[in-house]
Formats: C-alpha cells, sequence, structure tokens
C-alpha cells in the first residue's frame, strides 16, 4: 500500500529521535560557576581535609557553597552564581595558601544518571566562554643554529686531538664550514669526521688558496633535530599550563613549527599570559670553600622538600640556557646519572672553571621567575589582591667534581632513577630548546562570552520562530510535519555536537541558525513537487508518494555539494571558522535526515493507507 | 504558489549585460580601492574594551596619545559603550592589559576588557593564502563533483554562477569599504554552498525535463525547468534570507559583517542560480544528447 512505513521504521525512527533527545539534553543545564582547586606540588593533594578547610573558610565569609566535590583534577566547589564565585576566590586562596591554585570556571551540570550514558553538554569555544589562544611559534632556525654550534666545538676538539691543523670554523644560514690551507688536511679531517659524526652531510670546497669542509645536517636529522625542540617546548608549556590549574587545557602542536595553547574559562587572563611567557632557568654553582667571603656565598635549600641547605658561590658558572640536552641513565655501577650536553659557549666556560675545581662541589640551581598574587585584608574588612614578582631558587643536585667538565658531563649521585629523570626532565623543560614567540593571541573576557551566548541563542530562537510562522501559513498541515521536522533536526544537531564533543563557536550558532533556514529547503523541495502532481492531476496518495521520491535526488545532489564545502571550510578554517563548518556540515547531515524520513513518517501516519483525500497543503 | 511562465530566457541578454556590468564594476572595485582586510588577514593588535558609559571617542584618543600610542584607530564597536582600539603590529603579552590601566586611569569610569587580539603579520599572510585556497579547492571539488554527477557543460555554468556570486560580494565589500575578516571568508564559502545548492536544484530540474519533455527546444526548455522551481527557488530564499536578517539585527557586532556578507551572497546566489547557470547553459549549446547516454556500439562484432 502507498504511503505506509512498516512498523521497525517507526520504531527505528523513534529510537534515533530518543537517542537524540538525551544527548542533547545535558545542553538545557547551565553550568555552574565553580572554583577548581588544584594542588601546585605533587606533594599536596587535595583531599576531603583540603576541601573541609575550604568550607569553614566560606562559612566564616558567609558565602553559600552549592556543592564540593573530589574530581580527578583536584577539587571542585559549586555556586549558585557568579558573584559568590567570585567573592570566594579570593577568600579560598587566602585559606589554602601557595601549595594549592584555584581557578575560575564553569562546570557542566549534567544530572548522574545522564553522564552516566555518557552524555554531556557541547564544548563551548573560546568566544562563548571567555578565554585566552595563544599561537606561539618555535623559532627552530635558532635549534638548529645552536645544535650546529655545539657540534662544532666538539669536532673542533676531535681536530685537535689528531693535530689536524685547520684556520677557521664558520656557521652561516646553517652550514658550518671549516677552513684549511692544505687539501691533505682537509681530506684527512674530512675522512676522521665522517668516522666521528656520521649523522652530517660533508661537502668539500676550494676557493682561491683555502680549502673547506662543509659540515651540515642531513635532511633527517635537521628534521629531527626540529622536531625535538618543538617537542621540547610543549613539555615546557604544558608543565606551565598545568600549574595554572586550567579545567580543560589545549597545549598542542599547529604545524611544523607552531605551538596553540588555548585556556578555556580563564577568567584572569593576564596571569595566565605572564605564566605562559614565564622564564624558568637553572644555574650551576660551586659550592662555596670554607674560607669563603659571606658576601660572595649564598644558602639555599635543596629543592626535594629534605630541608637541607647548601652554601653556594654566587658567581654562576653556566645557566640553563646553555644546556643542549639532557638525559638519564646509568652509569657502569647501575647507579642513576644524568647526561648532559652544553652548547660551545656554555661548554668553554665549564671547562675554564671545572679545571681547577675537581674534588669540589658543585650545584645546580633550578630558578623560577614568578609573580605570585596575594589578598590581603584591608582595613575596611575587603580583601585587595597583592601582586609580586619573586624568583625561586631551589638546589637540584649537588655533586663532586671528578674531573675537567667538557661539554658533555654527568652528574651523579642522585638517589633514584626517578629522581634522575625527573632532573634532566627539568634540566630539558627548563631551558627552552629553541626560543619562543608569540605569533597570535586571542583575549576573549568573560563577559564577552556571556554576551555572545546571550545573542546567540536569541537570534536562533527568533529565526526559529519566523521559519516555523512562515512555513505554518505557507504549508499549513504540511507545515507543522516541517516544523516539527525542524525541531527535531535541532535536537539531533545538539546531540551530535555533544556527542563528538565538537565546539560550539558564536559562528557555530550562526551555521545552526543558518542550517535551520536551509533544513526547511529540502521539505519546500518536497512539498512543491507534491503541490505540482496535484496539480497535474494525481491522486492524493500518489502525488505524496512521487513527491517524495522525485524529490530525492535533487536533495541529494543540492546537499552533498554543500556538504563537500562545509568540509572544505573545515580543512582550512581554524577556530570560529571551524565552528562554523562543523555545525553546517552536521546540519545538513541531520537535516536530511529529518527533513525526508521524519517528515515522510508524520505524512505516512496521517495520510497513509486511507483513502486519498485532500490535502492541507 | 501557481507554476508561472516567465520568459526568463528571453530576457538573457539584458540580464548578461547586467552581471558582466556588476562583476567589472566589482573587478574595478577590487583592484583600485581593494578589500579593507580585517586583522586576521593584516597582522596587528586590536582592543576591545566596554565603558559603563558611553565615552567621548575624541577624549580616548587623546588620552591614548598621551601615553605614547601612536599610529591607533578608535571605533565603536556595535554601542557607544564598546570601543575597539586598533594598533599597528608592535605587541607585547601583556599590551591588552596596560591599554585597560592607561583607559581607565585617564576616564575615571568603569572600563573592562572585552577581547584583544594580536596576529602576527605572517600568519595573517598565512591566514589569506589559506583562504584565497580554500575558495578555489571548492569550486574545483565542486566542478568535479557536478561533472561526474551531471554532465561537463553543468559544470562550467554552475561554477562560472558561483565565480559569479563570489565576485560580486566581494565588490560589494571593496565598495562599501566593509571589514573583510575570518568571519566573512567563512561565510563567502558558505555563500558558494548555498548557491551552489539552488543551482543544482535548477540543473537537476533541466536534467529531468530532458528526459521526459523530448520535443522541447532547449530554450524552452531551460525556461520551463526555471519556471517550475521558481516557486520552492523563492520560498528557500526568504526562509534563509528571514534568518540572516534576524542574525543581522539581533547576533551582535561581532557577526554583523558575516551576516552581511551572508544576505548579500544569498540575494545574489538566488538571482544567479535563475539567471546565471542556465544563461551559460544555453550559451554553451546544451543539448539533449549532453544527458541521455549514446547508444551503446553493437557488441556482435566483437563476437567470434
Amino acid at each position: 500500500m502507498l504511503n505506509k512505513y512498516p512498523l521497525w521504521k517507526y520504531l527505528l525512527i523513534l529510537a534515533v529521535l530518543a537517542f537524540g533527545v538525551i544527548y542533547a539534553l545535558p545542553n538545557l543545564y547551565p553550568d555552574d560557576p565553580a572554583l577548581q582547586i588544584s594542588a601546585q606540588k605533587a606533594t599536596s593533594a587535595v583531599d576531603e581535609r583540603t576541601l573541609k578547610t575550604a568550607q569553614k573558610a566560606l562559612d566564616k565569609a558567609g558565602i553559600e557553597l552549592k556543592a564540593a566535590e573530589l574530581t580527578s583534577a583536584g577539587g571542585t566547589l559549586r555556586f549558585d552564581n557568579g558573584e559568590d564565585q567570585l567573592a570566594a576566590k579570593p577568600v579560598i586562596a587566602a585559606a589554602l595558601g601557595d601549595s594549592y591554585v584555584t581557578a575560575l570556571n564553569l562546570v557542566p551540570t549534567t544530572p548522574d544518571w545522564l553522564a552516566s550514558l555518557g552524555a554531556g553538554p557541547a564544548k563551548l569555544g573560546l568566544d562563548l566562554r571567555g578565554g585566552v589562544h595563544f599561537l606561539l611559534e618555535v623559532d627552530t632556525p635558532a635549534a638548529l643554529k645552536q645544535r650546529l654550534e655545539v657540534a662544532a666545538s666538539e669536532m673542533k676538539s676531535a681536530l685537535r686531538k689528531e693535530r689536524i691543523r685547520y684556520r677557521s670554523v664558520a656557521i652561516k644560514d646553517g652550514v658550518m664550514s671549516i677552513r684549511f690551507l692544505k687539501d691533505a688536511d682537509r681530506d684527512l679531517a674530512e675522512s676522521l669526521l665522517k668516522d666521528q659524526f656520521d649523522s652530517y652531510l660533508y661537502r668539500t670546497l676550494e676557493e682561491g688558496k683555502s680549502f673547506y669542509l662543509t659540515v651540515e645536517f642531513s635532511e633527517a636529522e635537521q628534521k629531527e633535530i626540529e622536531i625535538y625542540a618543538l617537542q621540547q617546548n610543549l613539555t615546557t608549556l604544558r608543565n606551565r599550563v598545568n600549574e595554572l590549574g586550567v579545567a580543560e587545557p589545549l597545549v598542542q602542536r599547529q604545524g611544523s613549527n607552531r605551538i596553540v595553547v588555548e585556556l578555556p574559562g580563564v577568567q584572569d587572563t593576564a596571569a595566565a599570559k605572564r605564566i605562559i611567557g614565564a622564564t624558568a632557568n637553572l644555574e650551576f654553582r660551586l659550592e662555596a670553600g670554607l674560607d669563603a667571603n659571606a658576601s660572595d656565598t649564598e644558602t639555599l635549600t635543596f629543592r626535594n622538600g629534605s630541608g637541607r641547605t647548601a652554601q653556594l658561590e654566587k658567581d654562576i658558572i653556566i645557566t640553563g640556557d646553555s644546556v643542549s640536552d639532557a638525559n638519564s641513565s646509568f652509569d657502569e655501577n647501575g647507579r642513576p646519572q644524568v647526561n648532559i650536553s652544553l652548547d660551545s659557549k656554555g661548554g668553554k666556560q665549564m671547562a675554564k672553571v671545572t679545571r681547577s675545581a675537581v674534588g669540589r662541589n658543585m650545584a645546580v640551581v633550578f630558578i623560577e621567575h614568578k609573580s605570585r598574587s596575594r589578598f590581603v585584608e584591608q582595613e575596611d574588612g575587603s580583601l585587595k589582591e597583592v601582586r609580586r614578582s619573586y624568583s625561586e631558587k631551589g638546589i637540584i643536585s649537588l655533586a663532586t667534581i671528578q674531573t675537567t667538565l667538557g661539554n658533555s658531563f654527568r652528574i651523579t649521585g642522585l638517589d633514584s632513577p626517578r629522581e634522575s629523570s625527573e632532573l634532566a626532565l627539568l634540566l630539558r623543560a627548563g631551558a627552552l630548546a629553541a626560543p619562543i614567540y608569540f605569533v597570535e593571541e586571542r583575549t576573549i573576557g568573560p563577559s564577552l562570552g556571556a554576551e555572545n551566548i546571550q545573542l546567540g541563542v536569541t537570534s536562533a530562537q527568533i529565526g526559529m520562530l519566523v521559519v516555523m510562522l512562515f512555513m505554518l501559513v505557507y504549508y499549513k498541515a504540511f507545515g507543522v510535519f516541517a516544523n516539527v521536522s525542524l525541531i527535531l533536526n535541532i535536537v539531533l544537531l545538539m546531540a551530535c555536537m555533544s556527542l563528538l564533543t565538537a565546539t560550539l563557536t558564536l559562528p557555530g550558532i550562526a551555521g545552526i541558525v543558518l542550517t535551520m533556514g536551509m533544513a526547511v529547503d529540502a521539505n519546500v523541495l518536497i512539498f512543491s513537487r507534491i503541490k505540482e502532481e496535484l496539480a497535474n492531476g494525481l491522486p492524493s496518495q500518489q502525488a505524496i508518494h512521487s513527491g517524495f521520491n522525485r524529490a530525492f535526488t535533487t536533495i541529494f545532489d543540492a546537499n552533498i555539494t554543500t556538504l563537500l564545502v562545509a568540509v572544505i571550510l573545515f580543512a582550512v578554517g581554524t577556530g570560529p571558522v571551524k565552528g562554523f563548518a562543523v555545525t553546517l556540515s552536521l546540519g545538513i547531515l541531520t537535516s536530511m535526515f529529518t527533513a525526508i524520513v521524519v517528515t515522510r513518517a508524520q505524512v505516512n501516519l496521517v495520510y497513509g493507507g486511507r483513502k486519498n483525500k485532500r490535502l492541507f497543503i | 504558489m501557481k507554476v508561472t511562465n516567465i520568459p526568463f530566457m528571453a530576457m538573457r541578454k539584458i540580464v548578461a549585460m547586467f552581471s558582466v556590468l556588476l562583476i567589472l564594476i566589482s573587478i574595478g572595485s577590487l583592484a583600485t580601492k581593494g578589500l579593507q582586510f580585517g586583522l586576521d588577514f593584516t597582522g596587528g593588535t586590536l582592543v576591545e574594551v566596554k565603558y559603563d558609559e558611553a565615552p567621548n571617542l575624541d577624549d580616548v584618543r587623546a588620552v591614548l596619545a598621551q601615553n605614547n600610542y601612536s599610529d591607533v584607530v578608535v571605533q565603536n564597536f556595535g554601542s557607544p559603550t564598546d570601543v575597539v582600539v586598533r594598533m599597528a603590529n608592535s605587541y607585547t603579552a601583556t599590551l591588552g592589559d596596560e591599554v585597560l590601566v592607561t583607559l581607565k586611569e585617564g576616564d575615571k569610569v568603569g572600563v573592562s576588557l572585552q577581547r584583544s587580539e594580536y596576529v602576527g603579520a605572517q600568519v595573517g599572510e598565512e591566514l589569506r593564502e589559506q583562504g584565497g585556497l580554500g575558495m578555489l579547492l571548492a569550486l574545483a571539488i565542486v566542478m568535479l563533483y557536478v561533472a561526474v554527477r551531471f554532465q561537463f557543460k553543468f559544470s562550467v555554468a554552475s561554477v562560472a554562477a558561483l565565480a559569479h556570486d563570489v565576485i560580486i560580494t566581494l565588490g560589494v565589500f571593496s565598495i562599501f569599504e566593509i571589514e573583510f575578516d575570518l568571519t566573512v571568508l567563512a561565510a563567502l564559502l558558505a555563500v558558494i554552498g548555498y548557491s551552489l545548492n539552488d543551482t543544482i536544484v535548477v540543473c537537476d530540474r533541466i536534467r529531468e525535463n530532458f528526459r521526459i519533455m523530448r520535443e522541447t527546444e532547449p530554450e524552452a526548455l531551460i525556461n520551463e525547468s526555471i519556471n517550475q522551481t521558481l516557486g520552492r527557488t523563492i520560498i528557500t530564499s526568504m526562509t534563509t534570507l528571514f534568518v540572516l536578517v534576524v542574525l543581522y539585527l539581533f547576533g551582535g557586532e561581532a557577526i554583523n559583517n558575516f551576516s552581511f556578507a551572508l544576505l548579500v551572497g544569498i540575494v545574489i546566489g538566488t538571482y544567479s542560480s535563475v539567471f546565471v547557470a542556465a544563461n551559460l547553459l544555453l550559451a554553451q549549446g546544451i543539448t539533449r544528447e549532453d544527458l541521455i547516454p549514446a547508444p551503446k556500439e553493437e557488441l556482435e562484432d566483437e563476437l567470434p
């Protein structure tokens, strides 16, 4: 019989719709303003006690707490409104002290039964949530140059050791050229270096009376160094971002030499920028002798929290800028050690100092330039934020110098393999492998984000109303079918956004609004076909049947081409534009389902299987 | 809506001249005035602040000038209390806050930071290149798809119609000196998608009619097809324009240019799918044989 769906089809449609409703539902629950508490150091964890302390402080200040819970990332304190949240931050920060980081955040309020089904609200983009977006560029040529300089000094000492006479070594544009006066020397050098340093490309060159040997990185090696530099900086930045206690930070590589850092929901953007841009460094210093003048020395504590201190000379041998690489391994006795490579300048300096200091202790000091905000109680009882810049110094290791140290040496006397690998990591993380600079930055204040949501929701509502009214007036009963499909389309679209954890942005909302305008297109196509067939004198059942069938290829072709464009938009776009592409392409897919299948189901339910009667179209 | 019988194809010469004229004006403006590229593409720094009370922009400029911010452009953004400060490319991580502090001290009223953006010159250039490339890629893929699904002449006609829409929309942005940023680029790509949607619907009908109406001449057939789809074209354009007007009015300043680009693009896209694409099909001398596969060669000869 015409225009009847088998039962299973109705059930399938119902199942899809139920699924859509469940996964779209969490978006209706507004986020709670919250404070996220996380531990600054691994030694201090967030537990029940921490939450109790916080709760007490809030009680005292008369701020109402909605809920407190422990999460995998630390603790979350929920509040009823943004004002309470803002007022609570200084109170909590003062109560918990420096070992905890408190960050303002918005947390979802998805009910447990929905959360247990894996449903959650769609992720909001920075333009809706507020926050910062940085694009940092890693200066890879500088990293290459650094590495080449290290290689140059190693090669020079190898040449000297074999008594091969060279005149000069120069590095320019990623190529090192060694000048010789005799070609015999050059040839000797070539075979020696090729033997000892096999990861480079060697070329010979004659110019006037000089003979040159040029050395450069092979393409593979160059790539590896670039990747290494990028990875190192990623690690450093991740460590720093973790310090911020942001809920869902993004630190991601983009392209061959860029890093994106996104900190959604960060409301104190200035602090975020300070920390991302902060400089941590290392210093290598000698332990002060017993006869040292007190004004030349400084007493520092160890970082491991043992409370041990050591008196160090104020003179710095080298800083972490000179560390080009560090990794942990074991010495011949199976004890942990850290191998350190210095660049040429650092190596020279290190050799000069340690030559006359064999047998003395050398300390590795970790310095962090930080700024901290404290909340100080004013005379009138209010809390005021005071910012202070300071540097934190701590000794990582103190070890005896066994012999003159050069470009590469090792630090032993470490307690455990864990300590050695941590030290290596700190050494690497402390010194950025390559200079880094900001190439793009977008900061969106929290009020603008809220404003954008408001604007987006308002225009979506009005847009939907207008379209629905129009369809109702123009297509009457069929307009109702189209409108039901339109609503379900939005529900399905939101469900897909949530399921794919796609990011919703303001242009994304615009995409949804635009989809509404376009989603009815498929129904318009079908309905005008039905009208046409009716005008051609077909009975109503046949008209419905052939209307749907004949409109299908048109709808399919038209939507696929639009989808292709949306996918390209997704591929070339960034940030907000990507958000638009996501909603547009998902909207096309869901609208094809609702406009064709769901509308048909409704039409079939109402008109199908009956005698031909007048259609309200 | 009754199926109309408007002689679209009789107007084709006038319409073609109109389109050519619009394109020439657009290209002329693009060549002489160029586009008012936004921060995304030029690189630079922008700080948007919100005042509690509407400030006098001259005062804001004076305060900034006093504090050695030269080369700044101060404008209202959407409302009299929202102010955008654009600066030439000199960036530090704290610039946004510095400007905010300067403004706060200068005016003694509540000022809050809405957003600050910095785009490096190189990034801007890359985004520009990427955008242009994306646009060309979109056109190429569309051309390929239509050539496969329909026929090559359809593919030329629809891509030319899309290029027509894009050039004229760009022309409008150039003539009225409206800022062209990333969101506008996105809108332009959406226009390609939308206008294509429209064009395909018309083309689809032409293809279908070539199969059914065997006796009709191509010109009359195309005219008939356009008239048959006209109702749908207008209704869909109308619902889409409704929501775009809503977006333009209620969507806020941030997507104002975006919705404007879509509005312009969709008006032109609707026009082009009715007039331009069909016109071009006819100009290429489309015939029934182009769509209906030639009868297969006799196979018997190959058999032993």
